[in-house]
């Protein structure tokens, strides 16, 4: 059998396929994953999360973003996900609480701490609390008190001290590291 | 390898049985429920659906991993991980091989009536522990002592020259048999005729030791669920529009631009049914907005257009209210509704008087306010209705799905993942009401949320009160008289509740000072208000200690006393007072805590310290609780500077869990002093968002909460609420020496600041 020279075959006009057009839609960056949303694009964060990927670990908790239970890492930094639509999130890294362990599933020194300190009541509003926490230590090494008094989470089980002691146990590291 | 199935039960109490549930599967497994010959053969592993319907508490894989249910909801209060700890110490298992479930609801049918299968399921509201502590231990014990058995035929030895420890069962002559190796003799071994004895206390391995949360790792990972994480292929997202009235009606209603809004699927009418007791039916007339994801049906609420007429209620205002109540208790010729408790003869006590101080303290109406809000997932198919429901009481959801839906007992499924916040919200079932009914008539799965607008706006709130109180005190300084009247709305009304017993839910006959002094009247104005109300956390002990406890701190300024003199002086000596609910009040762990915060805070320094020092005490259901406040003020800002907390609730099951409840509780009680109250007008609730209802902030709270737990040995109590009666008293103490202000109407931050 004679070798098979490389060659452009026509397309038959007949075949029925023609080219589609890549389908448009917002390029997102959720936990190093890639997803395409093509719905509507003022659709905030939050119910993109919750409803379409089923990262349920992002909560409500209320219209304005108030409580910080609806908090996401954007580009590193804290803000809330119902008051973001996905439109302007193109070419951002978004990170959730399901994205702050390792690969491995080792946990962050953050993670680890709120679990060595305890420092959770209902573990409604813990994820918040967690993605504030994480945006304070990347600014700050050690914060100091006051620092941490302008976290901007909500919490009636009263976790707040058990939270402070497990982000001054990270500060301090003598949480695990990743 | 045959099937065995073992039938054998132990009575336990009318009705419920011990029971062991086994096949020859490498398992052993012991529930609380009643032999039914149909039972299915056990399935491989224990996962989804398939073990809800097993009913056991207790199983033991050949590999020696235990599996624990857990029973009572956990709505954050660790009882998750406490009833299994319970179980598991009893059974010596070893906590590192136990992994816990959480039960849901268990129910059998009985003849077309339910049968509880768990017993009691209720959380959040202090008797979870007492009521494990009485049943729980005996499904540990019974395993243990199977196992037991088990190892004494293997190893030719009597049952008493083995011990169990950590998982093993260990031979006087060192010889150790794994519980999992064991398991399949364990399941062929017949019951004993009694039960088996239970441990001795100083037998305990886990009992009294630290446990972090078992759900720990899935909450920091976010991979724990909530109901509201539930998902259901087909379901629709239903969201709500509430009449502002609860007796309101819907006058016009435009759904065109509704059902416009691509993914918006129906728009429905909601009624509360006439009859139905507050909490069993929907709170309030709603529009509800169906759709295929919860952004499509938010939208979809925005753009309805809709006209509510009030009702009778559209003319109430809490001020109004206030008022009304501060007039009934000032007018001494009109008879209370309900006089609570009559010791002696104040009046003629009154005529002995050397001196009287009278006070009224005011207190708002209260939200819930929990993280997770309202929310329901109902599947119904033809005989069968699955509802996965945060709930605090998952027996009360299924009596709303089963009068919604007409099926048998145990067609009825009634799912509890773990709950975000109840605080005696989720007692209450009107979300759980209206997802049925939406699932009924759309017929198909509706996942129903409540947004934090119709949270906050539609609650079945704890009343606003008024406490005025006398003072009688003789010659020799000592009180030996107190009058007491309180107003409020009761969180019993509309209810089924007797109106003679509507004061059940404000104050109790028990309450501090009552037993301690000669004379001591305490009597209760009924309020009305078609605003609804219901259980609400720390209540009543919340709203009474905050008025008595701020009281006694007045007593002793007006006597010029150390305020712990003249609680000590009040208490008297350490003994046992009969309490008319049956128990004893032990005056002397009451001293012992209230001591023990003032040691810590260090009292003596009292007069001469800078910043305001204020303390309090309390007992609740047979435990005692008592804080100590430093604070200061800043100008106008007040800064906590220190919060000790002591607790006595006899044996401690988890100190960690404990320490947490009790810091976590005297925070939500700080929050809510602090800030918080809920008004209306024009039978309108006021507060619709966070920024209404500005739950404390990190900054506002201090930095840490020292507590203090008394070692004990008495049948444990419940902590959910323990440490947030006195918490708001202290601070308000410690207000007055740092400010000179007496602080005597809540919300407290906003007072202070009319008062400076």
């Amino acid at each position: 059998m004679a070798p098979v020279q490389a060659q452009v075959l026509p397309i038959n006009p007949d075949s029925g396929i023609v080219p589609v057009k890549v389908r448009d839609g917002i390029d997102l960056e959720i936990n190093g994953e890639h997803y395409l949303h093509t719905g509507d694009p003022q659709m905030p964060l939050l119910w993109y999360l919750r409803d379409v990927l089923q990262l349920t670990g992002t909560k409500y908790g209320d219209a304005h973003g108030e409580s910080g239970a609806d908090l996401v890492l954007l580009d590193g930094k804290a803000v809330s996900a119902i008051t973001l639509p996905v439109a302007k999130l193109a070419g951002r890294q978004v990170t959730t609480v399901e994205g702050l362990a390792a690969d491995d599933g080792t946990l962050h020194p953050l993670q680890q701490a709120f679990i060595d300190e305890d420092a959770i009541g209902c573990g409604y509003c813990t994820p918040g609390w967690l993605i504030a926490a994480a945006d304070l230590l990347r600014r700050k090494k050690q914060p100091s008190d006051g620092d941490i008094d302008q976290l901007p989470n909500l919490c009636r089980c009263g976790c707040q001290t058990r939270v402070r002691r497990a982000i001054k146990r990270v500060a301090a590291g003598k949480a695990a590291q990743p | 390898m045959s099937e065995q199935r073992i039938n054998d039960t132990i009575q336990l109490e009318r009705r419920r049985f011990l029971q062991v549930l086994a096949a020859g599967a490498g398992v052993l497994m012991i529930g609380i429920r009643v032999a039914d010959a149909a039972d299915a053969p056990l399935p491989p592993a224990l996962l989804g659906d398939t073990f809800y319907d097993l009913g056991a508490y207790v199983r033991i894989d050949s590999d020696s991993n235990v599996l624990i249910g857990a029973r009572d909801p956990d709505t954050g209060t660790g009882v998750a991980t406490a009833l299994p700890r319970i179980i598991a110490d009893e059974l010596d298992a070893d906590w590192n091989q136990v992994s816990v479930i959480l039960l849901g609801l268990g129910v059998a049918d009985d003849k077309g009536q339910p049968r509880w299968i768990y017993g009691r399921q209720i959380g959040g509201t202090g008797s979870s522990i007492p009521a494990a502590w009485g049943d729980l231990r005996q499904a540990g014990a019974l395993a243990r002592w199977l196992l037991l058995q088990a190892a004494a035929r293997r190893l030719g030895m009597p049952a008493n020259q083995l011990r169990c420890d950590a998982g093993t069962v260990i031979a006087l002559d060192g010889r150790r048999l794994s519980y999992g190796s064991l398991v399949d003799d364990a399941s062929a071994i017949a019951l004993p005729d009694k039960l088996p004895p239970l441990k001795t206390a100083d037998r305990y391995q886990l009992i009294g030791k630290p446990a972090g949360d078992v759900d720990a790792h899935g909450i920091v990972t976010g991979q724990a669920h909530f109901a509201l994480d539930e998902q259901d292929g087909e379901a629709l997202v239903a969201v709500l529009a509430h009449c502002p009235w609860p007796d309101g009606t819907l006058e016009r209603i435009d759904t065109a631009d509704t059902l416009a809004v691509k993914g918006v699927v129906k728009v429905m009418q909601l009624t509360p049914e006439p009859g139905q007791p507050w909490g069993s039916t929907v709170i309030a007339p709603a529009v509800a907005v169906l759709a295929e994801d919860t952004w499509s049906a938010l939208q979809g609420r925005q753009k309805l257009k809709l006209e509510w007429k009030p009702g009778a209620s559209g003319s109430e205002s809490s001020a109004a209210l206030e008022q009304q109540a501060v007039a009934l208790l000032a007018d001494s010729t009109t008879p209370p509704t309900a006089r609570v408790r009559n010791d002696g003869d104040v009046d003629a006590a009154g005529k002995k008087a050397a001196r009287r101080l009278q006070a009224s303290y005011f207190q708002p109406w209260l939200a819930h306010a929990t993280a997770e809000p309202m929310n329901c997932l109902v599947r119904l198919d033809k005989d069968r209705a699955r509802a996965i429901v945060p709930t605090q009481a998952p027996q009360k959801a299924w009596a709303v799905v089963q009068r919604l839906t007409g099926l048998a007992p145990a067609q009825i499924e009634i799912r509890v993942p773990r709950v975000g916040g109840g605080y005696g919200r989720r007692l209450d079932h009107d979300f759980v009401a209206e997802a049925v009914m939406l699932a009924k008539a759309v017929g198909k799965p509706v996942r129903l949320l409540w947004t934090r607008e119709q949270d906050l706006g539609h609650d079945y709130y704890r009343s606003g009160s008024v406490h005025q109180f006398s003072a009688i005190i003789d010659r020799k300084r000592r009180v030996i008289g107190w009058d007491q009247r309180m107003a409020s709305a009761s969180a019993l009304a509309h209810r089924g509740v007797p109106d003679n017993r509507l004061w059940t839910s404000e104050l109790q006959a028990d309450q501090l000072p009552a037993g301690l002094l000669p004379n001591f009247r305490s009597d209760w104005y009924a309020l009305e208000s078609a605003i609804p109300r219901g259980p609400t956390r720390g209540m009543p002990h919340l709203s009474n200690a905050f008025a008595v406890e701020s009281f006694i701190d007045e007593i002793a300024h007006l006597l010029k006393e150390n305020p712990l003199d003249t609680r000590l002086r009040l208490l008297g000596e350490a003994r046992q007072l009969p309490l008319g609910t049956g128990g004893t009040l032990d005056v002397g762990r009451l001293l012992n805590v209230l001591q023990l915060v003032a040691d810590r805070i260090e009292w003596k320094n009292w007069l001469r310290s800078v910043n305001g020092l204020g303390i309090a005490c309390w007992h609740v259901d047979g435990a005692y609780v008592a804080h100590a406040v430093e604070a200061a003020m800043q100008g106008e800002k007040l800064i906590i500077q220190r919060v000790v907390c002591a607790v006595d609730v006899g044996r401690v099951i988890n100190p960690l869990g404990l320490e947490g409840q009790v810091a976590g509780a005297t925070l939500d009680a700080l929050s809510a002093a602090l800030n918080l109250a809920i008004t209306f007008k024009g039978g309108q609730i006021q507060q619709h968002s966070y920024k209404d209802y500005p739950l404390a902030s990190m900054a506002q709270l201090p930095d840490a909460v020292e507590v203090i737990t008394v070692p004990g040995d008495r049948t444990p109590t419940g902590a959910s609420f323990l440490a947030m009666p006195t918490a708001a008293p202290a601070l308000a103490n410690a207000v007055f020496r740092a400010s000179a202000v007496r602080v005597r109407r809540l919300p407290l931050m906003k007072e202070l600041l009319r008062l400076l």
